[in-house]
């Protein structure tokens, strides 16, 4: 295997890491409240076990003092979990509800996809640059991360961000985060993936616009997801039965991303990343409803990257364009 | 006959003689059903394998020393970490406490001759002895580099090593679990003293119940996952791996199903330790009784909703991470209110500070700043940052180490001068209960810095700011060395030139204390009557 150098970089020693995003700012806020909330009960905990200590040792000689009723006793135990159970519902909404953001799928400005492997990681930029343990992002635009494993089980985890995201085999993941400052931060693969785990990092590199613009025209000409979706969409035979305008022998696939789709069985899917990386691999998992099972599987012939390509292209599709 | 495998024709009305003077023939112990013997015979092997877990443990604290990864290889390294998880989680700190001091005392406590299943007990010990073996041999020759949660497909179809014949000695081992498990429940049914009702119980006995409990109804879970992972491994059927159309999210679901209640396994009976100590030694009745029962149970039963909190990032479904999280702060209100009936435990009472309470009170400390960070990984947000980092590690360090094995570490104090009829030397463990204390501060408190800054776990080197941190963790992990190597010896030590400590020295209440140390083969002359609340210190 190849020993490629680690690019770490070089950023010292930061408790709370740099806050790349709102967001990373509210996570924190977030932090400084169970380290106010722990650091009060700790204090409280700490205080009382030094304050009994000290004036019930039995070296003193004193005898055991009245204990309390077992009324009152109950009363401090269910106002304590009720207190308690108060500030864990607040805890739990503000949390989830930070979560939603970073997870859920609002509009984005530009869509990485992210496929790991062991041990790097490589992204693809929405004109088609690719790029290995380094990403380069501009200032102030929402990015979308499309994430995928062609092995094992990886987390990608962008600390300045506060974001962590596993890669799966199989499956794609998203997160999303709006980089608002410039400068370099951590990289790293969170999940154990095997042997050289630890060396499957490296930095995000957080641009000006336009010094990413003359970053992108300065890393050479490589079509864009969706054009090299169009290639390879020909080159496997895939527009051979999916016409333009002719939906006999496959259905046609202008417009439908995102859809609802009527399967053979009765069920209705989403035509999403997943769907169409199922129909690719399985055909007759998921079949469309009205036709027959003839579509060949592709499993075994088409990479991770080909297949996020062929996605990006049928993503790229308004009804009635689709050109051969 | 000088043995004391008992037979049904024994004179019952005999003077009653100790059970370590039937003599110390190797048939007499391998062959013995007395609980207490057998007692014995875990506390031997899991010394043995606690012994592997720290070694592994050092070597990893001295690699990470320096971030470069340059002591070990990266395989050597993985590998370890390896055999560190799976030695310290299933034949460390599951048979901990239950297997050693819970076969000790638990029949005892209840006023009972013996386990319910006195042959199981020992067959259970077998399992146990025989599995880990096997799996540690398969672990060392092999080289296992999955780490202890085999995290599919890595595990199934890109490790080369011996993860089947581990999974395998984790399998039968997980047998012995479910044995103990059901021991202690029909123990605890049907052989409780006259007048021991359920709520004159000892915490102690309620806590290695609901354990009980746990290890019957999520071991199988455990042992079928392995099964599917051999399934796959051997046969080919796709169960988990997406090339072959299974779900490797399915196997993280499976695997935390049995693996977070494992960690109350671990948790609950240094639980029910810390409240014989604390009540003992503050000469109180535990503060809450009935709270504390709630509590246990609470624990047990919640302790089976909250898997999915480790997957939050996993690409579960981000609504039943929601969920997952809502339970996770639930089961986190039954553990503080057994910290603030400790507490209020002390209050008006006699506090002595003998080494038992110096463990117990450390065990508060350790637990809560365990627990409180428990709950920051139950916010959402913050365990998407935090989680895979050290903060993990050092949370669940906190709980394990802090609590389990300090419980342990209290328990084995607390009972010894019962186990063995001796008095161990107290400076020497005052000593040792204090590098305990410190060193586990000291090696895991870094840790949680570290995570928050973004340090992934399972790192064999790390980029250089982090190297400070790591270099005082490494540092404390020496001096938590020392808390375990004193007691090894100071105790063996006592065995024979120890004090004698006489049946009470503690004066505690509690029907293990009231037959002489050590005790009588059948533990008590007569079967003991029950008259009054748990915890009756005057």
């Amino acid at each position: 295997m190849s020993e490629q150098a680690i690019e770490d970089p070089q950023i010292g020693l930061q408790l709370i890491p740099q806050q790349g995003s709102e967001y990373a700012a509210q996570v924190d806020h977030l932090y400084y409240a169970l380290l106010g909330i722990s650091g009060l009960l700790m204090a409280i905990l700490a205080g009382l076990v030094v304050v009994f200590a000290a004036r019930y040792r039995r070296t003193l000689g004193r005898g055991r003092g009245k204990l309390l009723s077992d009324r009152s006793g109950r009363r401090v135990e269910i106002g304590f979990a009720l207190s308690l159970c108060a500030a864990f519902i607040g805890l739990f909404f503000w949390a989830s509800h930070l979560y939603l953001e970073l997870y859920g799928k609002p509009a984005t400005d530009i869509t990485i996809d992210v496929v790991a492997k062991q041990w790097m990681w490589k992204f693809q930029h929405p004109d088609g640059t690719r790029e290995i343990n380094t990403l380069h992002l501009p200032v102030g635009e929402t990015v979308q991360l499309r994430i995928t494993s062609q092995d094992v089980v990886h987390s990608l985890s962008f600390p300045a961000f506060r974001l962590k995201r596993d890669a799966v085999p199989g499956m794609y993941t998203t997160a999303q985060f709006t980089p608002i400052r410039t400068g370099e931060s951590h990289l790293f693969c969170a999940e154990y993936c095997g042997t050289d785990h630890s060396r499957m990092r490296g930095k995000v590199v957080v641009m000006s616009q336009t010094g990413y613009q003359r970053w992108l025209a300065g890393q050479g000409d490589a079509p864009s997801p969706a054009d090299a979706g169009e290639q390879l969409f020909q080159s496997y035979g895939c527009s051979g039965c999916h016409k333009p305008g002719d939906a006999t022998l496959a259905p046609e696939l202008a417009g439908i991303f995102g859809k609802p789709v009527p399967l053979a069985s009765g069920e209705t899917v989403v035509a999403d990343e997943a769907y169409i990386r199922d129909s690719i691999l399985q055909p007759q998992k998921q079949l469309v409803s009205g036709y027959q099972p003839i579509m060949p599987s592709y499993s075994g012939q088409i990479s991770e990257e080909e297949i996020l390509q062929i996605i990006s292209y049928i993503q790229s599709l308004t009804p009635g364009e689709q050109n051969d | 006959m000088t043995s004391v495998v008992y037979s049904e024709n024994e004179d019952r009305h005999a003077t009653p003689r100790d059970y370590l003077s039937g003599g110390w023939s190797i048939r007499s112990w391998l062959l013995t059903v007395d609980h207490k013997r057998i007692a014995w015979l875990y506390a031997v092997s899991i010394t043995g394998f606690f012994f592997f877990g720290s070694a592994a443990a050092l070597l990893i604290r001295l690699e990470l020393i320096s971030p470069a990864g340059d002591l070990l290889s990266a395989e050597s390294y993985n590998k370890l970490f390896s055999l560190h998880g799976i030695v310290m989680v299933w034949f460390f700190l599951i048979p901990s406490i239950p297997a050693t001091l819970g076969n000790f005392l638990l029949p005892m406590m209840i006023g009972a001759r013996d386990m319910a299943f006195p042959k199981l007990n020992l067959l259970s010990w077998y399992i146990y002895t025989l599995g880990g073996l096997f799996t540690l041999a398969a672990v060392i020759a092999g080289g296992v580099d999955t780490g202890w949660t085999f995290y599919t497909p890595y595990s199934t179809l890109f490790s080369n090593s011996a993860v089947l014949a581990a999974a395998t000695g984790v399998f039968i081992v997980g047998f012995s679990s479910i044995l103990t498990g059901i021991n202690f429940i029909v123990t605890t049914h049907t052989m409780r003293a006259p007048g021991l009702s359920w709520l004159r119980l000892p915490l102690f006995v309620w806590a290695n119940y609901a354990t009980g409990l746990v290890m019957v109804l999520a071991t199988p879970v455990l042992a079928v996952t392995l099964l599917l992972i051999a399934l796959e491994r051997v046969l080919g059927i796709g169960i988990f791996d997406p090339a072959l159309g299974g779900d490797p999210l399915l196997f993280q679901h499976l695997f935390w199903f049995y693996s977070h209640p494992a960690v109350y396994i671990m948790i609950l009976p240094a639980m029910g330790v810390v409240s014989e100590i604390v009540a003992c030694f503050s000469r109180n009745p535990i503060f809450g009784y009935m709270g504390m029962v709630l509590s246990i149970m609470a624990i047990a039963l919640f302790g089976f909703v909250v898997w999915g909190h480790h997957m939050f990032v996993s690409g579960q479904s981000m609504y039943a991470g929601i969920l997952f999280s809502f339970f996770t702060f639930l089961v986190a209100v039954p553990s503080a209110i057994k910290t603030l009936n400790w507490t209020a435990t002390l209050f008006r009472g006699q506090i002595s500070f003998s080494v038992p309470m110096i463990y117990a009170l450390s065990f508060l400390e350790l637990f809560t700043v365990g627990g409180l960070t428990g709950v920051f990984l139950a916010a959402l947000a913050l365990d998407v940052h935090l989680h895979d980092t050290y903060f993990i590690t050092a949370h669940f360090h906190y709980i394990m180490v802090g609590g389990a094995v300090t419980g342990y570490m209290g328990g084995l104090h607390f009972w010894w001068p019962k186990l063995t009829g001796r008095m161990y030397s107290r400076p020497w463990a005052t000593v040792a209960a204090l590098a305990l204390l410190i060193g586990l501060n000291l090696t895991f408190y870094p840790q949680f810095l570290l995570g928050y800054a973004g340090m992934p776990r399972r790192y064999h080197s790390y980029p250089e700011e982090f190297e400070i941190l790591q270099v005082l963790s490494s540092l404390g992990a020496g001096v938590l060395a020392l808390g375990y190597l004193l007691p090894l010896i100071y105790l063996s030590w006592s065995l024979r030139h120890g004090e004698k400590s006489g049946p009470n020295p503690w004066d505690a209440t509690g029907l293990e204390w009231q037959t002489p140390s050590p005790p009588p083969v059948h533990n008590f002359a007569e079967t003991p009557v029950v008259t009054e609340e748990p915890y009756a210190y005057k």
